[in-house]
């Protein structure tokens, strides 16, 4: 969905843990933009419906970005800044009815 | 930051609490430390925003990053959350600078992954330097999506298309106000040029557009759209929707400060004097978080409320403060003076306030649909609040930010009503959700606020 542009800063690289997988990101940016630059396209399950779903405002104002961040559940991905060995979950532990989502979208 | 660095010119202690990392809000985020490493990528209106940073940085104020403000009582008191050293502070006076959102944008399908506010694509350019990896739809209205996609194209970013919803013929239309827009200075040219870019490089651009839909299965798979009176769709993964800002009235309505329908904005705004006060005493706003008029007018806004608050605190004279606002005042005149022709020419459509289909989704947070609303409309609720008791509509984490204005309009639509009698949802703090730790260690008196702010009262430990 989205790329870091090739004329991008230099920026350090940091690894963080995404439902158990280890990602290469950029230090520095949210934890949305850094699963967004790495191919994710869904971040979570909507809380009604278990709908794939995925960010909208990317400003910490619409909470469509939730994920759960070292532990903490429904934290805002666009709010937290990525930290070196951070662990992010994605998919919730508990499904509702609607079919699990696969976070990097089909063919990644 | 233009409030602050007035204020501290003056004398006034001055602490700023910014729910960001950094200043710039969202207009100038991240600009200190810019994703393309020169910020003059992105263009030169955003690039100048770090002299200004430059400035407030070293005004002397105190700056509180990180820090998130909850509630604002009528009587002054701050509660805050995000800052391990203190959970409330009292002030003397309190300029509130709180912005603004996109607007909702209630199509078939906006909810899809790979759907997201034009806004927010732009947000991630400036803090993450990420451009669309795919063909990438724009859509809608307004001079965010022709500043995103002329920022793309210089980027070399390939653009599928850009789909404007704007009515065929409304530049037109908006004639009659184009001398106060040329008046206004550089917006007239600024746009003709994004509009230049988008031509040159041969993107499909479209005016008139109609009965956008978004399609997919577990995310955006195909936009549709009527235009020229023919349907046509787009293979896309990304969709960038935008039809304009308004104001982030949460924290306003919170604190019960009176709103107002703005019918050229199509939105609620606070109601404020020239010099930024609202209803409430000591309580002040300034820039789109008042009512949308742009960067420029923001800073201007800023600092004549940074000078009202200069001469409240009894730093300066009446006569002193009205001569140094006289040249922001006439700038900001000057200013203002666009904003009819970009309210006519980026108007967003009724049927794209208002969704026309039963399936189309309002409330994003509790997925409750059009269909729902408009069935407890004609069951008799004619107010938002009964809307949101009956539906949950307006009761998740947004706290109504991307469907009151919907349920609003839809309420009005319905009853032939103005909206300003239709109201809003009744809104309450916390008007973000913070961790109940916070709200405990409010009550337990914990932490102990640190020693008083100078110009600030310490909240006392509540004593059980």
């Amino acid at each position: 969905m989205f790329v870091r542009h090739a004329t991008a800063a230099a920026a350090a690289t940091l690894t963080i843990i995404v439902d158990g997988r280890e990602v290469q990101v950029p230090a520095g940016v949210s934890v949305a933009a850094a699963l967004l630059g790495a191919g994710a396209v869904v971040l979570g399950a909507a809380p009604v419906s278990g709908r794939p779903r995925g960010p909208w405002c990317l400003m910490g104002t619409c909470f469509g970005c939730l994920v759960e961040i070292d532990g903490v559940p429904d934290e805002r991905a666009c709010a937290v800044t990525v930290r070196d060995a951070m662990r992010i979950v994605l998919t919730p532990a508990a499904a509702a009815p609607a079919p699990a989502c696969d976070p990097w979208g089909p063919g990644a | 930051m233009r409030a602050a660095i007035a204020a501290r010119r003056h004398g006034a202690d001055v602490l700023v609490l910014d729910e960001r990392a950094a200043p710039g809000g969202q207009i100038w985020r991240d600009v200190e430390t810019p994703a393309f490493g020169d910020a003059r990528t992105l263009g030169d209106d955003y690039a100048h925003g770090a002299s200004l940073v430059a400035e407030f940085r070293s005004c002397g104020a105190q700056y509180r990053p990180g820090t998130l403000v909850w509630d604002v009582s009528r009587d002054r008191v701050l509660r805050i959350a995000g800052d391990p050293g203190a959970h409330s502070v009292e002030a003397t006076r309190i300029v509130v600078a709180s912005g603004a959102i996109e607007r909702p944008f209630p199509v078939p399908g906006w909810t899809l992954p790979g759907v997201v506010a034009a806004g927010g694509a732009q947000a991630l350019l400036k803090s993450a330097a990420l451009v669309p990896a795919g063909p990438v739809v724009l859509a809608g209205t307004g001079a965010l999506l022709l500043l995103l996609a002329w920022q793309y194209l210089r980027l070399g970013v390939p653009l599928a298309a850009v789909l404007e919803t704007t009515p065929r013929g409304s530049a037109w239309r908006s004639a009659a106000r184009l001398p106060g827009a040329l008046a206004a200075g550089g917006y007239v040219v600024k746009g003709l040029r994004m509009l230049h870019a988008i031509r040159s490089a041969g993107v499909m651009h479209l005016r008139g557009v109609q009965a956008l839909r978004a399609l997919g299965e577990r995310r955006l798979e195909r936009v549709e759209y009527r235009a020229q009176g023919r349907d046509a769709a787009i293979d896309a993964q990304l969709l960038l929707l935008h039809q304009g800002v308004v104001p982030d009235v949460n924290l306003t309505m919170a604190l019960g400060c009176a709103h107002d329908w703005d019918a050229g904005q199509l939105c609620l705004r606070p109601r404020t004097d020239a010099w930024g006060n609202t209803d409430i005493e000591g309580v002040a706003l300034a820039g789109d978080g008042a009512g949308i008029a742009g960067a420029a007018c923001a800073g201007l806004a800023g600092e004549l409320s940074g000078l009202e608050a200069a001469h409240r605190l009894g730093r300066i004279g009446r006569a002193e403060r009205d001569r140094l606002a006289a040249a922001p005042r006439a700038a900001l005149a000057r200013s203002l003076r666009v904003r009819p022709f970009l309210e006519a020419l980026h108007r967003p459509r009724d049927d794209d306030r208002v969704p026309r289909g039963d399936d189309v989704i309002v409330c994003r947070c509790e997925e409750v649909r059009a269909g729902t609303v408009r069935a407890e409309i004609a069951r008799g609720a004619a107010d938002p609040n009964a809307i949101k008791s009956r539906t949950r509509c307006g009761m998740g984490p947004c706290q109504g930010r991307y469907c009151g204005l919907t349920v609003t309009e839809m309420i009005a639509a319905a009853r032939g009503m103005a909206q300003d009698a239709v109201g809003y949802f009744r809104i309450r703090p916390p008007i973000k959700p913070i961790p109940l730790a916070d709200l405990l260690a409010l009550d337990r008196g914990e932490a102990p606020p640190e020693v008083a702010l100078p110009g600030t009262r310490a909240q006392a430990p509540v004593q059980r």
